[in-house]
């Protein structure tokens, strides 16, 4: 009786599965899937003989804020530039939402605010009259047209310049009004080449936060050189070198990469004493000390975190250390490890 | 608005920003006038026409409106506002004409402002004014021809002296083009008389002297609305090709 009973159920759940089989079948459900806003397919941009851009794919997604990294003359801008519509790609393709760069330029153009490298803009126009000129090429009218251009004056606090002449701004106005030009439109996609460059500290660090403000509702490529800003604003990491990606990653996970990454570092008085206290412990690779400072550093074994016992240890032995920290991972030091062998190579 | 319009308006005032437009106009005027006067004699001829003036226009155009058009792309590729304009949502063809009308529209303003000499010579005597208008018509259109070449070389290059030169010695060559002086060194080629006649027939300076004796031949006017035009296309591949370097 047990046995027929349990056979009755088995099959009752058998014919319930093949049920929701063909339940399924009827309605595929589409796979799961983020609409992309930018993607490049073995985009490749070649002068003469001189290859600088060189099959480049990847995609962004929406609410990204994609930083390129790579030495000078790495393709960086030269990326940026066909994904802005300015370049014609040799080779491979680029769209923006969707709209190819070259087959639908102008629909590709219209989602995209872009500032080029150095900020170039017509010099003998007032601030006020070069955004407005903008505002009209953009297509923004009417009650839009004085919100925008309100609004992107206020972000980059350019009220006390609007009726100054370009020419006669400081680098910083200047490239505060490239970056209002950008934005006039509030694109979908954004585009700045080395938006901080040249910048003073100050200008950088608001420039940043206009960047992380943007970023809520927008996706943004930004080009730098300057590391500690991927930290600051972006969210993903390119880095490019001989107009190839060699890297993709979180800026955090590319500091993972570093040697660094989980290192402890410390300074006390007897530097040679120390260093023999930590080689002893099981998970420390090796101890370094910088010859300048006299900073010791302990490198973890692969995977290992030797924080608790670093400090255990100089607690058994009694060594008073002056201060001691735990290394995030040193971004430069990635950044010259993925880009220097390719560039000697050539 | 359209793109071509909204570039335009940019374009012309950016003329009258600077002090380019006031010095071109003054030296314009100040030119024409000297020459229609004391190399023109235009008292001593003793005739009611503008003969004299319309005569040295050719001349005139050769040096000044390289002058204007040799800013036209050269300026923008130096300063890099190039990059900025072409990711603007305009295409390639409305951004050149949109250009070539402005510096256009701002010889056509120099040239209007020779109207005293107009007023003068209805003061004197009473000439055909269908004449005038004819040539002041042809005028135009010459400079318009000379600056839609001076458009093309200046995209050729980023640097203004060179596109200045480069414009100057082209618009000479067509200026004199139905002259021995350039027939003459194509004659050397052995060229066939037929390509010859056609060097000759591209020649500015008979089509301009044909509407400024007040005959108005579509021939002439098509002629210089195809130069202009084929000077404006050439303008964009040169810039397809050129801009990124």
């Amino acid at each position: 009786m047990q046995e027929l009973l349990s056979c009755a159920a088995h099959s009752a759940r058998l014919e319930i599965l093949r049920a929701a089989r063909k339940l399924a079948a009827l309605f595929p459900v589409p796979p799961a899937r983020v609409a992309t806003i930018i993607e490049t397919r073995d985009l490749s941009k070649r002068y003469g003989d001189l290859v600088a851009v060189d099959g480049i794919s990847f995609s962004v997604q929406p609410g990204q804020v994609l930083g390129f990294l790579g030495p000078n003359g790495a393709g960086k801008s030269t990326t940026m530039k066909m994904l802005a519509g300015f370049l014609t790609p040799s080779a491979g393709s680029a769209s923006i939402c969707g709209h190819d760069v070259i087959d639908s330029a102008l629909a590709a153009k219209r989602l995209v605010g872009y500032l080029p490298e150095g900020a170039p803009s017509y010099g003998e126009m007032s601030v006020r009259a070069f955004l407005e000129f903008v505002a009209d090429i953009r297509g923004l009218g009417g009650a839009a047209r004085r919100r925008q251009l309100d609004d992107a004056i206020g972000r980059l606090s350019l009220q006390g310049v609007v009726q100054q002449s370009i020419d006669t701004l400081s680098k910083g106005f200047r490239r505060r009004v490239g970056l209002a030009q950008a934005i006039l439109h509030d694109p979908k996609v954004l585009i700045l080449d080395e938006p901080t460059d040249g910048l003073d500290p100050n200008q950088k660090h608001e420039v940043r936060a206009l960047i992380q403000a943007m970023a809520k509702d927008k996706t943004i490529i930004v080009s730098t050189h300057i590391l500690e800003e991927v930290h600051a604003v972006c969210n993903r990491a390119i880095i490019i070198a001989r107009g190839k990606v060699l890297a993709d990653d979180t800026p955090s996970a590319l500091e993972a990469r570093s040697r660094f990454h989980q290192a402890v570092s410390l300074t006390a008085d007897n530097a040679a004493a120390v260093r023999d206290v930590l080689v002893r412990i099981g998970d420390v690779a090796a101890v370094e000390i910088d010859a300048q400072d006299q900073r010791l550093t302990a490198f973890p074994r692969k995977g290992k975190a030797i924080f608790a016992s670093v400090v255990e240890a100089l607690r058994a032995n009694a060594i008073q250390v002056r201060e001691i920290a735990l290394e995030q991972g040193r971004l430069d030091e990635v950044f010259r490890q993925i880009t220097t062998p390719a560039t000697e190579a050539a | 608005m359209n793109p071509t319009r909204i570039l335009f308006r940019r374009e012309l005032a950016s003329y009258f920003a600077t002090p380019v437009a006031y010095v071109f106009i003054v030296i314009f005027l100040l030119l024409s006038g000297a020459f229609t006067f004391y190399m023109g004699s235009f008292y001593e001829r003793g005739q009611a026409d503008l003969q004299p003036f319309f005569g040295f226009h050719p001349w005139l155009y050769l040096f000044l409106i390289p002058a204007v058009a040799m800013r036209l792309w050269a300026e923008e590729r130096k300063s890099g506002s190039i990059e900025l304009l072409l990711t603007l949502p305009v295409t390639m063809g409305q951004a050149v004409l949109g250009k070539f009308l402005a510096a256009w529209a701002f010889v056509g303003i120099a040239l209007a402002l020779t109207f005293p000499i107009w007023i003068s010579v209805n003061y004197l005597g009473e000439p055909d004014n269908g004449v005038i208008l004819a040539s002041y018509l042809g005028s135009l259109l010459m400079a318009g021809a000379f600056l839609a070449v001076g458009s093309c070389l200046s995209a050729l290059t980023r640097n203004q002296v060179i596109a200045f030169i480069l414009t100057v010695v082209a618009c000479f060559l067509l200026l004199l083009s139905g002259f021995p002086l350039v027939l003459d060194f194509f004659r050397g080629f052995g060229l066939p008389q037929g390509v010859i006649d056609a060097i000759s027939g591209l020649s500015f300076l008979t089509h301009f002297n044909a509407i400024s004796k007040g005959v108005l031949d579509l021939r002439d006017l098509f002629y210089f609305a195809l130069m202009i035009g084929f000077w404006l296309y050439a303008t964009t591949i040169v810039i397809d090709l050129k801009k990124a370097d």
